[in-house]
């Protein structure tokens, strides 16, 4: 299958647009409000509770789910499976706005947001946020590196400068696109690990020492999902034709990379004896009972089937389970297994949080608009007679 | 109890790591605790309650005044934690002990920052802002910090707080064992002033012994532990009770400082980051296979 990715030129303004424009201008006051109030002022974080649905979603979650990336690059580029180049771009989009809005979310979410270079000139390696933010930080340049091919093939016409820029940016494109590899392993694993350092608040049902890696087979799986969830949306709300001849295959490939996740998941549950904790049923191991139930096995199953593949409705419904499964295993992680000693009452994020997370999300999904719409990211080709 | 199992799965869940860790290679943990710092030794069946120490410790770090005064017993009614505007809070606690009159004995506890050994919050901090010093304060460089918080997440005794309601530039606060005064080997604010003696200032290896003593002399009385002297790893500030430290909101923990277990599979992992140049040159190795197989179809995308 050949593919040629293409701007959609689309009219912008839909009433799904003007939604998103409503939760970002919330957000942003929020936001607003932030700034002259504090922290406190719009949120429920506190002294036992510093991290909560900002650090999350916006960062944790936000990382894993923009490991579609990495993924489509690994498997088109680096595995030389040249029928996957067509989710490559979308792939590539998610990534490069998830990355910077993880970014926005964590100059929100620091007390001291100017002061956000500090990292670069102080360093301690003992910290695994240290390694975390610096692997963010170089990989976020990586994937700006990567995007622009997409740039320069739009608008090379007009500047002939861009074309040369283009052609020797092609020679050395394949260092990025390893490094982007090896950037987004080390710190989708490294994610995992910030938690360890508080073994005495986090509940062992998540408390283990192969966090790390956990947490990076997780990204793993949910990379491909996350691709299949994206094209779904963007094509039937564009009304292009699904793109399930590179979507099945993929598909196909989820049921090891899942398979994996889900045997080194409940195993270290096994092995560390924590599956006592299952018949407590409060709050914290129903959400892990529905972590991997809903997120992992059942999506496993059904991604067995043939028929489930086949099914552009089921596939999409099985994709939306897996990526359902890891913001929920993220979620968990940070703040429902979350639990100091002195703490007397849970956190529960406010409306101020939820505002700004929401129009955080509200202006990534503009942004991905905007740039399929002007600029050539998308190869599925119009659907002919349209509905 | 649920903690104990919850801090017996930690710990093995910690060694089995660290026996991976160790029979790889040679990136054996050392602590890196200096050898005998200053440290106070808080006796709480010589607390009485006064608040004297809260109210030095206001003004040695110019505080705000607090809500209600210092001689006021009834903050006694709720339990408090330390936040930024007071660095040192006590607490009272009915064990179940009895006078002879049958009346219940309070126990009070004052609670700071424990100024661990190997503090979780020194190793979480993403700059560098908190260090151990070598006279023992756990100290904090505002000029470094950005306010990740990820201190607060780390530390075990859930200490440091956060100024939420300043916009721009919020600190993180906790005692500072009067960084200025120890190292000058004066007395810490609270201990100087407290004038039942309940806190003695000394350098750790005496207050051990003070305590060690003080439990020998009067085994009937107090309770055959000295907490803090083996928790994570040892802390500076260390308690000695007639009363069972579970019953006066003491968290039981176990003796691993949790440092150790982020460092070992940080640096087994990324020591003179070998483990990204090997992936790389791996991935490197299998793009070049493949790209060669299918000449001509590489065109970047």
């Amino acid at each position: 299958m050949s593919h040629k990715p293409y701007p959609l030129n689309k009219p912008f303004f839909t009433p799904g647009v003007y939604v998103m424009l409503i939760f970002m201008a919330a957000g942003g006051i929020t936001i607003l409000a932030r700034f002259i109030g504090g922290i406190g002022y719009v949120s429920n974080l506190n002294h036992l509770y510093p991290w909560g649905l900002w650090i999350g979603i916006d960062v944790a979650s936000g990382v894993a789910l923009a490991a579609g990336g990495f993924t489509t690059a690994a498997l088109a580029h680096i595995l030389g499976r040249h029928q996957f180049e067509s989710v490559i771009r979308p792939a590539l989009l998610t990534a490069a706005l998830g990355y910077t809005f993880v970014v926005l979310g964590l100059l929100v979410d620091i007390g001291r947001t100017w002061a956000i270079w500090k990292p670069m000139f102080y360093w301690n390696p003992n910290s695994v946020l240290f390694e975390v933010a610096m692997c963010v930080m170089i990989y976020l340049n990586v994937l700006y590196i990567e995007f622009i091919p997409i740039i320069t093939e739009r608008f090379k016409d007009k500047f002939s400068i861009l074309d040369v820029l283009e052609k020797n940016l092609d020679k050395i494109m394949w260092i990025f696109v390893i490094a982007g590899v090896v950037l987004s392993c080390m710190h989708q694993s490294s994610l995992g690990s910030l938690m360890l350092i508080a073994p005495t608040k986090v509940h062992p049902l998540w408390y283990t020492p192969i966090l790390p890696l956990l947490f990076l087979l997780s990204a793993i799986a949910v990379g491909y999902p996350m691709v299949i969830f994206e094209t779904t949306v963007i094509t039937s709300s564009m009304n292009l034709d699904s793109e399930m001849d590179t979507l099945k295959p993929l598909s196909k490939i989820s049921i090891y990379l899942l398979g994996l996740y889900m045997i080194i998941k409940i195993g270290d549950m096994l092995v560390r004896g924590t599956y006592v904790y299952l018949f407590d049923f409060n709050a914290q191991t129903n959400a892990f009972l529905c972590e991997i139930l809903l997120g992992v096995v059942i999506p496993w199953v059904m991604l067995c089937f043939e028929k489930v593949r086949g099914s552009r409705k089921a596939l999409f419904f099985v994709s939306c389970l897996v990526i359902f499964g890891v913001l929920i295993n993220r979620i968990n992680v940070f703040i429902v297994g979350y639990k100091p000693f002195n703490s007397t009452i849970s956190y529960f994020p406010s409306i101020g949080e939820i505002l700004v997370t929401s129009g955080l999300i509200a202006t990534l999904m503009f942004i991905y608009r905007i740039a399929v719409t002007w600029l050539p990211v998308l190869s599925a080709k119009e659907k002919e007679g349209g509905v | 109890m649920d903690l104990s199992r919850r801090n017996f799965f930690s710990i093995i869940a910690g060694s089995g790591t660290l026996l991976a860790g160790n029979s790889k290679n040679a990136h054996a943990w050392e602590s890196k605790a200096p050898e005998n710092p200053y440290g106070c030794l808080v006796d709480l069946t010589r607390c009485v309650g006064c608040r004297k120490c809260e109210e030095a410790c206001n003004q040695a770090n110019h505080l705000p005044p607090p809500d209600k005064p210092f001689d006021d017993k009834t903050v006694f009614d709720v339990k408090r934690r330390p936040d930024d505007s007071k660095y040192t809070v006590v607490n009272k606690f009915h064990s179940g002990k009895k006078n002879d009159q049958d009346e219940l004995i309070p126990t009070f506890v004052k609670i700071q920052c424990m100024h661990c050994q190997d503090p979780s919050c020194v190793s979480a901090c993403i700059v560098g802002a908190l260090t151990k010093k070598e006279n023992g304060a756990v100290h904090y460089d505002v000029s470094k910090c950005i306010g990740c918080r990820y201190c607060m997440v780390a530390c075990p005794f859930e200490i440091p707080a956060y100024e939420y309601n300043n916009p721009i530039t919020p600190q993180v606060k906790k005692c500072t064992f009067c960084f200025e005064k120890i190292s000058e080997s004066k007395v810490p604010a609270c201990a100087s002033v407290c004038p039942m003696e309940a806190i003695t200032f000394g350098t750790r290896k005496q207050l051990i012994k003070t305590a060690q003593k003080r439990i020998h002399d009067d085994p009937g009385k107090y309770v055959h532990k000295i907490y803090g002297e083996k928790e994570l790893g040892g802390t500076s500030w260390m308690y000695i009770s007639d009363v069972p430290f579970e019953k006066i909101g003491f968290q039981k923990l176990p003796d691993s400082p949790p440092p150790k277990l982020t460092e070992t599979i940080q640096h087994s992992l990324f020591s003179f980051l070998w483990s990204p140049i090997l992936l790389y040159s791996i991935l490197g190795g299998i793009m070049w296979l493949k790209n060669k197989d299918t000449k001509g179809g590489t065109d970047e995308s």
